[in-house]
């Protein structure tokens, strides 16, 4: 299988999760729009030393992927492809600052070193709650939702045919890179010149599709906006779900609770 | 030069996710105004178009290296600044999504630094002028790669700025925009030379496509407009985190008289900034960056009880939630076999 299949099976698995039923998946996806960006707002509000105050925030991608029943191994997958980004810049941390940040008895850290974890588990915990929110309430759904909280028409529709022909079109551009790599004397790499070419290629072969769709969906009673079909009611589960995540983000972003659970602890035995 | 979020602050990132929402309204509200049902379906394909390309990797002349790209300046080109605004927009969402490249919090960053330099600067203020009408084949390639670059190099210095602003990295602005730079000159010199090879084959294929767009896009209102409310709302942010931290003067102030900085001019508007701040707890305090003169804040006097306390209460808060979601997710599957 080459590079850009692997990466189309890996784009429809995660959302090929959300079809699964589930507690996470039957929460209204509004709810859970609105809680992933809220997550991500407290996880980012954190200094670049507060390492510990993070820990609480576990919480909620454990609980979600819990509740969705989401395989660890595709997020892990995912997480550690999009790291090198965010090592890239948390790497020079450790060296631009030096100075004592914590010491444990006789060992002193570094604050670059804390703020390199802090970058790091950050990162892990907003991108988490970005994937499971695709892998408990699918691509389209998050598009409805978007709609439902007033986003422009225009905007909604380019996201849901974005990603409904993404799956035809990087199939089509794996299609044109195997026919030139067979072609291609003693795998030679694609040079420029050959890449405005091909990818030209590709870009005819996409006008000529757009202008097929649109045939077809005058043919089907199109007038410039997408229905939506389904009509959402917030449930108990949905109140109940979004009353958890607020105590949780409330509670981690008004008190402290690693430094008096700690205190408690280390105080005791003293 | 995705931005991730835990480079983002929440001021920063907000700020961007709200001067980019307030294009992107724009933009909807003249494509819904000009209720072209032939574009919906053009757009989304386009933008899926440039998301395969990316995924087409090809040798860089002169480097070992490989590229791919990055497709804004194309689809300017192709549907024109506002359409290929919300195109570029919905791609970058898909890809926080989808593959983690940045994130959620930092998609306003992402959008802007990508999208707007290109399609609202680079395309009608270089590429539009330079190439003209019906340009030949020199002053193509000659418009996209002056326009691609410029673009690039915008966006690279958008995130060097947002990124410092955050204050989350040490790394300095300026060291991180020597890094930057270069790079992304490189880089859009490329993505020029590419942008012009693939309008140069499909104009030999079937020249019909490319014909003048309908509407010559003279309208530079979302520039100014967007220029301006990232230019207000980055100023307001800078001032809000200057005010609880010292500026560069103090701080070299403090250093050069190697003691307390002398007893900062305490304004009502800054004691009022300091109050909000103080109520809105999600502003958190930053370190200066080199704040070897400044207290640190966060974590503050490394004291040994206090660190070991803050360790071990990270820990056992940490196993909580752990032990808390596995339970959870066995009792669900207890449930669930029976």
């Amino acid at each position: 299988m080459g590079r850009i299949e692997a990466t189309l099976a890996h784009l429809g698995s995660l959302d090929e999760l959300a079809r699964r039923d589930s507690s996470a998946t039957r929460l209204d996806p509004r709810v859970k729009l609105v809680a992933t960006l809220a997550f991500v707002a407290v996880v980012a509000s954190f200094g670049r030393l507060e390492l510990a105050r993070l820990a609480p925030l576990a919480l909620y991608p454990l609980a979600l992927a819990a509740l969705g029943d989401v395989p660890w191994r595709p997020l892990l997958l995912r997480l550690a492809l999009a790291a090198p980004f965010a090592l890239g810049v948390a790497a020079f941390e450790p060296f631009l600052d030096r100075a004592p940040a914590v010491t444990l008895g006789t060992l002193a850290i570094s604050g670059g070193l804390v703020a390199f974890a802090t970058i790091l588990a950050k990162f892990a915990l907003t991108l988490g709650a970005g994937l499971l929110l695709v892998a408990t309430t699918g691509f389209d759904e998050v598009c409805v939702a978007l709609r439902r909280l007033a986003l422009p028409r225009a905007v909604v529709a380019q996201l849901m045919l974005t990603y409904r022909y993404l799956f035809v079109l990087a199939e089509e551009a794996a299609r044109l890179v195997r026919a030139r790599a067979l072609r291609a004397p003693e795998g030679r790499r694609l040079s420029l010149s050959g890449a405005g070419t091909l990818l030209g290629q590709l870009l005819l072969r996409a006008l000529a599709r757009a202008e097929r769709i649109h045939v077809a969906m005058r043919c089907r009673g199109f007038d410039g906006r997408l229905p939506v079909r389904r009509a959402w009611r917030l449930g108990p589960g949905d109140a109940a779900f979004a009353a958890a995540t607020l105590l949780l983000l409330l509670a981690a972003r008004a008190a402290d609770l690693p430094a008096l659970v700690g205190g408690a602890i280390t105080g005791a035995l003293r | 030069m995705h931005m991730s979020d835990a480079l983002v602050s929440p001021a920063v990132g907000g700020v961007m996710w709200a001067a980019t929402s307030g294009l992107t309204a724009l933009a909807a509200r003249r494509l819904e105004r000009a209720d072209d049902d032939r574009r919906v379906p053009l757009m989304g394909v386009l933008g899926a178009f440039v998301f395969a390309a990316q995924m087409v990797n090809f040798a860089i002349p002169g480097t070992g290296s490989s590229g791919h790209l990055g497709g804004g300046l194309l689809l300017a080109i192709l549907l024109g600044p506002g359409a290929a605004f919300l195109a570029m927009a919905s791609v970058l969402a898909v890809q926080a999504l989808f593959f983690a490249d940045g994130g959620l919090l930092a998609l306003g960053c992402n959008v802007f630094n990508l999208g707007f330099f290109t399609c609202f600067v680079a395309y009608p203020l270089l590429y539009r002028p330079l190439a003209g009408a019906r340009p030949g084949p020199g002053r193509l390639v000659l418009a996209s790669t002056v326009a691609a670059a410029a673009g690039l190099l915008l966006g690279a210095l958008g995130v060097v700025l947002e990124t410092s602003l955050s204050g989350i990295s040490t790394l300095s602005p300026g060291t991180f925009a020597a890094l930057m730079l270069p790079v992304h000159l490189v880089i859009g010199l490329v993505e020029g030379l590419v942008t012009a090879a693939v309008v140069l084959a499909v104009r030999r294929a079937r020249p019909e496509v490319l014909a003048p767009a309908s509407a010559p896009a003279r309208n530079l209102r979302p520039l100014v407009l967007g220029l301006a409310a990232a230019a207000a709302l980055l100023g307001t942010a800078g001032a809000w985190f200057a005010s609880t931290r010292p500026d560069g003067l103090e701080w070299s102030v403090a250093r050069a008289s190697g003691g307390q900085p002398a007893a900062a001019p305490e304004s009502r508007l800054h004691a009022l900034l300091a109050r909000v701040q103080r109520a809105t707890a999600l502003l958190p305090d930053y370190g200066f960056p080199g704040r070897a003169a400044a207290p640190a804040p966060a974590w503050p006097a490394p004291s040994a009880g206090a660190s070991l306390s803050g360790l071990v209460g990270g820990l056992v808060v940490l196993s909580c939630s752990t032990a808390a979601g596995l339970g959870l997710r066995a009792l669900r599957r207890r449930r669930a076999s029976r």
